[in-house]
């Protein structure tokens, strides 16, 4: 048993088991509540199916939890992010319903780019507020939070502002080799972080400061100017998810576009074990808690469960998921099954009983 | 000299962590009434030994029992309420509440269900009565110093109606006499049949006050010997297991190269550099090859001083000359470009990233210095690692390790290594070897040597004043915040000499002439 045995233990040690197991439970249990669920098919040389409706769905939320859990990795927060996605989209759509022609190409492209430079500034903003004001993250994001909303609102002048743009719902809804273009937006957003912070020494600049950033200073790093980075990072994913989550609907709402995303966008960092106390981030379980947090969103509707409990049904998920992660409950579990303690060491086999199903 | 019972016994401890054994079939008894010193190197496994017995780690193998009974604590709050109370060698209290709070905070006395702060405070000042400390026990614990926080963890620990004391390196943030006052309780608490396991990389303090030693070597154990029994030449031989040729060799070495100063050309020259509240200006001049010891009292503005010269603090007056051109040491990053670097005295709080590897501790300010976009390449940095894990032979040798694994010996040498990575002019080292057995010591004060010979000036801080007097070329003394002397390290110079500097503060740089 020991070869096998000790694969088994560290495949159980791995970081990213418990949200691959979590997400492959979820994908099985609507399999078997609804058999087709993971069929795909070719239609008009698109790909259809939930499976690919779920990756779609996910590339937004993906987008901002990239940048998220940058802000995270230092140590801080981004609350403003469901905001940028705001006012973002209503800039993009108020430029487009202006404009003569709304499906001219270089329309659109100066409409995102307007857009783009101003979740810049506002990116500059949260980064000023919190590396040179010195401003609690939660608290400086949070001014962003509350007063975007308004700004979103302000620029729509109240209305919802709807367009008619093929260009430019082709961010949301167009088509690329069969699958849709939000998925290859996301997927090149997450290589560009990738290559952006592994391939550079950034990442580890990022995870120096926020695991210390007193020790990080004096070994000669710009804390500071890192901190400021990351939120202005962190706003320019969240613009470009903006773009996504309007186009899906052809405009934008002042209002509703990315409610409620920042909270979702932590909890996919959380999931993908990157620790609220900053340092160590991993984009990869991000976008997997991403993609768990939207086949969760995706399962809610397809077992018809009624939106009065939908919510409670996310959060029990939720729980479990944060629960069966964390290593002193596991533990915990795994002590009292055994009986008394101190644990002898856990067999596999009991590890293997505790997979929820 | 005390017959009774044990009152504590581990009997055949085992620990592993990934990658490392770290206690191997120890065994270890605790007397009532005793001072118990546990003695070894850093990474010998004393730290680890406590830990297990408190509950903080599991035991993979083995007994403890406490009075005959067999215990095995979840952690230190079950073992404090059965009589094992501990104080930590960097002190664990939260330093945003008060004295007070910090005593009873977790057993807070209960009155239909409220906590009656009255009774809080007056038994927080009475027991602080007992250890002779008059402080205001509404202040925040951050207010105060190392020193009196150490005296409130010890406070906190008492209280707990302790049977056994564990004092895990209390002595290593005091001075002397701080250090006599913790002996008196010491001695006060053991008369009262308190059992006290102490911890402390001081010889001169296990000589002191211990009636028993215990010895650790590589997470097994060397032997239990009562204090008459085992000379302190011994104990050494002891510890590090082999022949002490390292200390021979530096006793061979003190101050052979003086002559070198002779030949140095000034690198760093301040004059009047100074911060308001923190140190009076001062003026000095370091040449490169050259050993500069920074002596002085706790709190006389020896970590102000090398703060300063790193651009950490911010000067508001006084010019730096770095080869003989005009300079400012704003911040780190421009003493780093001037060729300075740091090792501040609080390893955890200013020194290691504890989320981060040996090897990514090891380049990171060299890194910093290159800026982000430029990487240093992948077998550039192994090459570099290795060199140094080899060249201070850092246990345990795995450079993809959490820094945090590292006992605090090998963290220094860690932090030693990110600043010699970076080649730099002059290197700071405040309190390099605090907390530090004596082999690793032995190896960091022979470093500091070689480097100097090599042509690296080093700024040495320490308080430890034979350390300072064997390393140093020139030794500049402060107190009270000011700079009181500087003394050529020649043969009129002496331990006596340097202490009646620091005690008077009068000898000046013209009269050690």
């Amino acid at each position: 048993m020991s070869d096998a045995g000790n694969r088994f233990r560290t495949l159980l040690g791995h970081r990213l088991f418990w949200p691959v197991a979590v997400l492959v439970v979820m994908l099985a249990a609507n399999t078997v509540y609804r058999p087709g669920f993971l069929a795909v098919e070719l239609n008009n040389g698109h790909l259809y199916g939930t499976p690919i409706d779920i990756l779609r769905l996910s590339a937004p939320l993906i987008l901002v939890a990239l940048g998220m859990t940058l802000v995270i990795s230092t140590g801080g927060i981004d609350l403003s992010v469901g905001s940028v996605c705001a006012i973002s989209g209503a800039i993009a759509c108020l430029y487009i319903s202006r404009a003569p022609d709304q499906d001219n190409l270089v329309t659109v492209l100066t409409a995102l780019a307007m857009a783009l430079g101003v979740a810049l500034v506002l990116g500059a903003w949260n980064g000023v507020l919190v590396s040179v004001i010195g401003i609690q993250p939660i608290i400086a994001t949070l001014i962003l939070m509350v007063a975007g909303r308004g700004l979103a609102q302000l620029i729509a002048e109240g209305q919802i502002i709807t367009i008619n743009s093929g260009p430019y719902r082709a961010i949301g809804l167009g088509h690329l080799l069969t699958l849709p273009l939000a998925i290859f937006i996301a997927l090149a957003a997450a290589l560009l972080v990738a290559a952006f912070t592994r391939r550079t020494a950034l990442g580890m600049i990022v995870e120096s400061v926020g695991g210390n950033r007193e020790a990080s200073r004096l070994a000669g790093i710009r804390s500071g100017r890192v901190v400021f980075l990351v939120y202005v990072v962190s706003a320019a994913c969240a613009a470009i998810a903006g773009f996504m989550m309007t186009a899906n609907v052809s405009s934008a709402d002042g209002n509703n576009t990315g409610l409620w995303v920042e909270l979702d966008a932590i909890l996919a960092v959380v999931i993908g074990g990157t620790s609220l106390a900053g340092g160590r981030f991993y984009l990869g379980g991000t976008i997997l808690g991403a993609l768990i947090i939207q086949t969760l969103t995706t399962t809610v509707y397809a077992m018809n469960i009624s939106p009065q409990t939908a919510l409670l049904f996310k959060a029990v998920v939720v729980i479990a998921v944060c629960l069966i992660q964390a290593p002193a409950f596991r533990a915990k579990f795994r002590r009292r099954r055994a009986g008394t303690p101190p644990p002898p060491q856990s067999s596999p086999q009991r590890q293997k009983e505790q997979v929820p199903a | 000299m005390t017959d009774s019972r044990p009152v504590l016994t581990m009997t055949g401890i085992s620990k592993s962590f990934p990658g490392v054994r770290a206690l191997h079939n120890v065994d270890f008894r605790l007397l009532p009434g005793e001072v118990h010193a546990l003695m070894g190197e850093n990474g010998a496994g004393k730290s680890t030994l406590i830990k297990v017995l408190t509950g903080v780690y599991g035991i993979d193998e083995g007994t403890v029992t406490l009075d005959g009974e067999q215990v095995a604590f979840n952690g230190p709050m079950q073992a404090a309420a059965a009589g094992v109370s501990t104080v930590y060698q960097e002190v664990n209290l939260c330093p945003n509440l008060s004295v007070a709070e910090n005593i009873f905070i977790g057993r807070e006395p209960r009155r239909l269900g409220a906590i009656p702060w009255g009774e809080v405070r007056r038994r927080a000042r009475q027991l602080l009565a007992r250890l002779d400390l008059d402080i205001d026990v509404t202040a925040p614990v951050g207010s105060f110093s190392l020193a009196v926080q150490q005296m409130v963890a010890i406070a906190r620990a008492i209280d707990v109606q302790a049977r056994v004391l564990i004092l895990d390196e209390p002595t290593s943030s005091l001075d002397a006499g701080e250090v006599a006052q913790l002996f008196r309780i010491m001695r006060q608490l053991r008369d009262e049949g308190i059992a006290i396991l102490f911890v402390t990389h001081f010889l001169d303090q296990v000589y002191g006050i211990a009636d028993r030693i215990t010895v650790l070597r590589n997470g097994a154990l060397v032997g239990e010997y009562p204090i008459a029994e085992l000379p302190q030449l011994a104990l050494v031989e002891k510890m590090i297991g082999k022949e002490l040729d390292v200390l021979e060799l530096m006793e061979e070495h003190p101050r052979q190269s003086v002559t070198a100063t002779e030949g140095g050309s000034p690198l760093v020259q301040v004059s009047q550099l100074g911060r308001r509240g923190s140190v009076a200006p001062f003026s000095l001049t370091i040449n490169a090859g050259e050993v500069v010891g920074l002596a002085g009292l706790l709190g006389s503005g020896r970590t102000e001083v090398a703060r300063l010269l790193f651009g950490a603090d911010r000067a508001d007056r006084g010019e730096v000359r770095v080869d003989g051109a005009r300079t400012g040491l704003r911040n780190p990053v421009q003493a780093i470009e001037q060729g300075i670097g740091f090792c501040s005295e609080n390893r955890r709080a200013e020194g290691i990233i504890a989320d981060l590897s040996v090897r990514e501790n090891m380049i990171l300010a060299m890194q910093a210095a290159r800026g982000w976009l430029r990487p240093i390449p992948r077998r550039r940095q192994d090459e570099l690692v290795d060199r140094y894990i080899k060249a201070l032979s850092i246990r345990p040798a795995n450079p993809e390790m959490p820094v945090r694994n590292l006992s605090g010996g090998n963290q220094q040498k860690v932090l030693l290594a990110r600043w010699l990575i970076t080649e730099p002019r002059l290197l700071i080292l405040d309190e390099p070897t605090r907390g530090i057995d004596i082999g690793a010591k032995a190896e960091i004060q022979k470093l500091v040597v070689q480097l100097s010979d090599g042509g690296m000036a080093v700024l040495f801080i320490s308080a430890e004043l034979e350390e300072v007097l064997r390393l140093s070329h020139r030794i500049v003394v402060m107190r009270d915040r000011q700079l009181v002397a500087q003394l050529d390290n020649d043969d009129t110079v002496d331990a006596d000499r340097v202490m009646q500097t620091i005690a008077s503060g009068t000898e000046r740089e013209e009269a050690s002439r």
